[in-house]
């Protein structure tokens, strides 16, 4: 949102950026046609971003799912490179992202630390991709002539939605450890961290993540969680912030499928957190004889 | 009920009855609730009969439980849990458990007989499986009581407080241990309601409470129907509640739960597939495949219920299949030469029934053995559907009872598909002789146990639980801790 447009001091016109949503690998409008206005804090109106509709929602997780068993058996230290990389891409872009998280009314200090918090989350998940397994499986001492052990496995396609009190650091926060478990993706960012979250569209894009793996959608949020729950081909919902009657009303409708929900509080406790990631995956045991 | 036991099979090789006694023990007429430490009568005084299945005879007269006795269940187990147990050093939580393991090996010929009797599963079940592994589940989980410091490296944790568990009347007393020993070691206390058509050893592990000194509220039992679960489920003062049962009774209770804090594991319905590829040992696997659906009258959730055998094998395996099963012996629970038992309840009985019809209905094709059955109580011979689609009722539904539906396929990829092409996800079943398919296969089932050239085996020590709509959390081994502790 930098620039001086044409009342500035700059000679030339700047071009300015169409914020766009990133489903499937693809940046794209909402196919409703619909936009919201994006005003700093002052009012100063700063663009446009999409308001997502529940058809791309339903596109997205079509575009997840398609992804999923590519994601899920993509290599522990595969995985943990790509997380890297979008590190290595953030950090390229950190003035940017600075710039970016001032125009939404961030302090430059509090900019200047949410960014260097982002990209060191990325890295933090980047190290336990490969790791976590060794951490949360187990072979397991049965009483009977059975080799047994428990792996962790990617649920598979997870819908997040992300708090606006830290624009980035929110949405990473909670990308990370769902895409180090080996899960797809698809997240909702709402308000002014919209504008952060599609900014962030493109460093995901360049950071080697295989089209579909993360999906960014962006508009309101009463009006796209209903559908995160009760959509049937979604395995888990996580939300920041949810009030009473939002949680209340997922936790029913992810009975559906028995989609697994997870509410989280919006005060940034825990960003650093493998625990995080034995939420979206599944314990599975297997029985070997051992003989002749 | 003697000669019915008899196998035909064969004029020249039949077995005699070898039934276990009962004359060890009594069975009281009535049980009462057990509630702070003593068995106390439903405020209402009204009381349901629990029926043997083998013979539709009242076994005795059981408290209905409504909803004060609920309450006081939940306050008996809050002041137990408030005043005493998570006060109490993991140590002597601990040697509480070890207690009741061994008061349950000691009393192990009587409760295997009760199991029988109430439920309907062959003794020699009941005697080998049941009662040994619940005694193993507490012994395991005691020695977890004063170490739980290591089973979340990084973390700290503590008790929840009071849970409420609702359990199946398949394997009712394992499912006790399953429930209770690791909400005990961890801490918390306990409100069970158990089955309504199978709540004896329940009780009788109430006496085991007794017997082993247990602080009085730690364990609370109260008996009764759905109505009585779903007070327990709506009670403020859970903090906890732990499910297995049906996925529809699943769902209700996440829903009942909405809106408030209380945590919820379910443990749900299955549809297992086991898988028969054309280089497996077919005559081991003909014995999974009977182990898989025929155990316990198939009342299994993790029953190998849906049987996907590759094509090149398909004749054999199941010619092989029938004639293995036409030795299957139904009849008296208690006989040891039974293999399958009485099916729990009438209305069980009658679901079994509604599906062998309707897979009929849909255009599958029913094989049922010949064997006698007895003319009292409920049975159901082993039965199997062959030219089934994906699509149909048989292949997609939980039926709970001795029926499989069988299904082909030709290359690796369709097993996987027809396999994940149900909305469970409990377990599954592979059987080949090359390693790397197995790997392939186990990795592939979209389930949380899978078992490679066996089937139905369990251990206190082995994670148990489901992906998908067969619900969520794991009980048993280290994993099956986490649903009993507060991290932080």
């Amino acid at each position: 949102m930098s620039g001086s447009g044409v009342n500035g001091k700059s000679d030339r016109l700047d071009v300015r950026k169409t914020y766009k949503m990133l489903i499937g690998g693809a940046f794209v409008r909402s196919e409703s046609g619909r936009a919201l206005d994006v005003n700093a804090p002052g009012g100063r109106w700063l663009g446009h971003v999409c308001r997502a509709s529940r058809k791309d929602f339903r596109n997205a997780v079509v575009a997840a799912r398609k992804a999923a068993s590519g994601w899920a058996n993509t290599t522990p230290y595969l995985k943990a490179q790509i997380l890297y990389r979008a590190a290595e891409m953030l950090e390229g872009r950190a003035s940017t992202f600075r710039e970016v998280l001032q125009s939404i009314g961030l302090s430059p200090a509090a900019a200047k630390t949410e960014v260097a918090q982002a990209i060191d989350l990325l890295v933090y998940y980047a190290g336990w991709a490969d790791k976590y397994l060794q951490v949360f499986g187990s072979v397991n001492p049965v009483s009977s002539p059975y080799f047994n052990f428990s792996v962790t496995e990617p649920m598979g396609v997870v819908a997040y939605v992300a708090g606006e009190k830290r624009p980035l650091l929110d949405l990473v926060s909670g990308i990370a450890p769902i895409v180090a478990g080996g899960n797809t993706v698809i997240t909702l960012s709402t308000g002014r961290a919209a504008v952060a979250a599609m900014e962030l569209g493109e460093v995901l894009a360049t950071s080697d993540f295989p089209h579909g793996v993360i999906n960014l959608l962006c508009g309101l949020r009463e009006e796209l969680v209903g559908q995160m729950a009760t959509h049937m081909d979604v395995n888990a919902l996580i939300t920041q912030g949810a009030d009473a009657k939002e949680s209340a009303a997922s936790r029913e409708a992810c009975a559906l499928n028995l989609k697994r929900y997870f509410p989280r509080e919006a005060n940034g406790k825990g960003d650093e957190d493998p625990y995080r990631i034995l939420d979206t995956v599944e314990i599975k045991t297997t029985w070997h004889p051992v003989g002749g | 009920m003697t000669e019915t036991n008899i196998s035909n099979k064969g004029s020249y090789w039949g077995y005699a009855p070898a039934p276990e006694s009962a004359d060890h023990f009594k069975l009281k007429e009535q049980y009462g609730l057990f509630i702070g430490g003593k068995f106390v009568p439903a405020g209402s005084g009204k009381r349901f009969a629990t029926i043997n299945p083998a013979n539709e005879k009242a076994l005795a007269q059981i408290a209905d439980a409504g909803e004060k006795d609920v309450d006081r269940a939940v306050k008996a187990a809050r002041t137990a849990y408030e005043k005493v147990w998570r006060k109490m050093s993991g140590r002597e939580r601990g040697k509480y458990l070890y207690r009741i393991a061994r008061i349950i090996q000691e009393r192990a010929r009587e409760l295997a007989v009760v199991e029988s009797m109430d439920g309907g599963k062959p003794i020699r079940e009941s005697r080998d499986v049941d009662i040994p592994l619940a005694a193993a589940h507490f012994f395991y989980h005691a020695g977890w009581a004063d170490k739980l410091g290591y089973a979340f490296p990084g973390k700290t944790a503590s008790p929840i407080g009071v849970a409420g568990q609702i359990i199946p009347w398949n394997f009712p007393l394992l499912m006790v241990a399953w429930k209770v020993a690791p909400a005990l070691a961890c801490g918390n206390t306990v409100v069970l309601k158990p089955a309504e058509t199978t709540p004896l050893t329940a009780l009788l592990f109430g006496e085991i409470c007794q017997e082993a000194g247990l602080p009085d509220g730690v364990f609370n039992c109260i008996t009764g129907a759905g109505s009585t679960g779903a007070a327990l489920v709506k009670h403020p003062g859970l903090d906890k509640v732990a499910f297995t049962g049906s996925t529809d009774v699943g769902k209700a209770i996440q829903k009942s739960l909405a809106g408030r804090s209380t945590k919820l594991t379910l443990e749900l319905g299955g549809k297992a597939a086991n898988i028969i590829f054309e280089d497996a040992a077919i005559d081991q696997a003909v014995e999974g495949i009977i182990n898989g659906i025929f155990f316990n009258q198939g009342h299994v959730c993790c029953a190998g219920s849906r049987l996907l055998v590759q094509e090149s094998v398909e004749q054999e395996v199941v010619e092989k299949l029938k004639a293995r099963m036409e030795h299957l012996i139904v009849g008296d629970p208690l006989d040891k030469n039974t293999d399958i038992g009485a099916i729990n309840s009438k209305a069980q009985c009658e679901r079994i029934r509604d599906y062998l019809k309707v897979g009929q209905d849909e255009g599958a094709e029913l094989f049922q053995t010949k064997c006698p059955v007895p003319e009292k109580g409920y049975w159901v011979r082993p039965s199997f559907f062959t030219k089934v689609a994906q699509s149909h009722r048989i292949v997609q539904e939980e039926i709970f009872g001795p029926v499989l539906a069988i299904q082909s396929f030709r290359t690796l990829d369709e097993a996987l598909e027809k396999a994940n092409n149900t909305p469970y996800g409990l377990s599954g079943g592979v059987w080949t002789d090359k390693g790397a398919k197995i790997f392939k296969v186990t990795r592939g089932i979209k389930a949380g146990v899978i078992w490679a050239n066996t089937f139905n085996k369990f251990d206190p020590s082995s994670p148990f639980g489901g992906y998908k709509e067969s619900g969520y959390g794991r009980e048993g081994g280290r994993h099956g801790l986490r649903p009993y502790v507060e991290l932080s």
